[in-house]
């Protein structure tokens, strides 16, 4: 019998190592699997390479993983916004690397890695700076750049429900990274409001096929309207 | 001197989006766009964080953290809206799908190259989320923007000194004095200010501009 559930969030993460890349999904707070991320925090793992779209939010989530200085370095496409300061205070000190990656090249990077994609060639970024040093072709009269795959050691991601098999369901703009993510990691471990018994989801709803998808722990998070909604494709 | 108000300039960008398009209006002024689009057309919002068919702020209190949009704020989702994760909503971009985005500018060059994610200040944190992409996936790329910087230097450039987020993407410029439509002979005058004449808007400018 496949049973992907865990019953705590420290046990999903325990064996989370020094060094190691972690994608963590979310778009701002929205999708961010933050108690996935206080349990890491817990655990002490260092040196870690994050890869998240932002680095950082006011004081919950990835931005207390930065201000623990648990990450070395960062792969985010938009780190200054006007409640990164922890982020902010590292990078000013020298203390964190990033690496800069335009959004959807970003995405694409990371589904490249989950969809076994050596390397492709994309428009974004020719000619700029976040392109500087990268090889370069033209196909059919326009310029592309060569970008590599980003794979990870493991992916946090939360979504909305998901069941012993790991299949998830996602809500609203919290989706984002969260399936691209799930299928780049080695090991994919999902937060999720509930867990549903196999058969209630609707498997044309279906968002994250449980394949890629390697643990599954219930995080009941009372928030305003999070959660309240019934599942897309619940069928309970 | 004349200028268009902000809400001027939101509305004459409107003007000019068609009925059917699929629209990603960018952080900041652009945003004032939504206010105006005309209420007889059917207009499609995309935001990157993954929406077709954005709709407005919710009423307060019934603001969803998960239902945001690039900004970040709460919004709302329409009858007919659409979710999906980041690779899709950047093949949207990327590929071609989008009609129309609706960006904010440092720099624009007379080639329509587009500076609009980085100072290049040794000291400012660098961030450039979707802006690479926007430039060059929508099929028509309008930069909203003030003419003139505070310190009176204009800000469309015969060459960007900035650094560029696409190389010759901009289809149009709008700012608080003019109307630009960027062509394969330079900028041309599709509206100027009352009562500034296009020589006098030339010559604030740096840069030729046609009739």
């Amino acid at each position: 019998m496949i049973d992907k559930t865990v019953a705590t969030v420290a046990e999903a993460i325990a064996d989370i190592h020094d060094g190691a890349t972690v994608m963590i999904g979310g778009f701002g707070t929205a999708g961010m699997p933050s108690e996935l991320i206080d349990a890491l925090i817990a655990q002490g793992a260092r040196e870690l390479t994050i890869v998240n779209n932002n680095a950082g939010n006011g004081d919950v989530g990835l931005a207390l993983l930065l201000e623990a200085k648990r990450v070395r370095k960062i792969i985010c496409s938009f780190p200054r916004q006007t409640d990164s300061w922890h982020f902010d205070a590292l990078y000013r000190k020298g203390e964190i690397e990033l690496e800069l990656v335009p959004q959807g090249n970003l995405a694409e990077r990371i589904r490249a890695a989950g969809a076994g994609i050596g390397a492709f060639y994309t428009p974004t970024g020719y000619g700029t700076l976040l392109a500087e040093g990268k090889e370069t072709r033209e196909i059919d009269g326009r310029q592309y750049v060569l970008e590599h795959p980003i794979r990870a050691d493991f992916a946090l991601v939360k979504a909305l429900a998901g069941d012993r098999w790991g299949n998830l369901v996602y809500r609203k703009t919290a989706r984002n990274f969260g399936p691209i993510m799930a299928s780049a990691a080695r090991c994919t471990i999902a937060q999720v409001q509930r867990i549903v018994p196999l058969g209630a989801l609707d498997p044309e709803a279906v968002v994250t096929p449980g394949i890629f998808v390697h643990r599954v722990v219930e995080v009941v998070v009372e928030a305003a309207n999070a959660g309240t909604a019934p599942a897309p494709g619940t069928a309970t | 001197m004349n200028r268009y108000t902000r809400d001027q300039m939101a509305a004459r960008v409107a003007q000019d989006i068609r009925d059917g398009a699929y629209v990603n209006l960018g952080i900041g002024l652009p945003t004032l766009v939504a206010n105006h689009l005309p209420k007889d057309r059917e207009i499609i919002l995309h935001t990157e964080n993954g929406l077709l068919g954005m709709g407005p702020a919710p009423a307060p209190g019934a603001e969803d953290p998960d239902l945001i949009n690039a900004g970040k704020q709460p919004v709302t989702a329409l009858p007919g809206a659409s979710f999906f994760h980041h690779a899709d909503s950047f093949a949207m971009m990327r590929g071609g799908h989008l009609d129309c985005c609706v960006l904010g500018a440092f720099q624009v060059s007379v080639e329509g190259d587009l500076a609009n994610w980085h100072t290049g200040a040794p000291d400012a944190i660098p961030a450039v989320g979707g802006a690479m992409d926007l430039a060059l996936g929508a099929k028509s790329v309008y930069v909203m923007m003030e003419h003139l910087t505070k310190s009176g230097e204009s800000k469309i450039v015969s060459q960007c000194t900035y650094p560029v987020t696409a190389l010759r993407c901009v289809s149009r410029i709008y700012t608080d004095l003019a109307v630009l439509e960027v062509t394969p002979r330079g900028l041309r005058a599709v509206d100027i200010v009352d009562g500034l004449s296009l020589p006098e808007l030339a010559r604030l400018s740096g840069v030729a501009i046609g009739s």
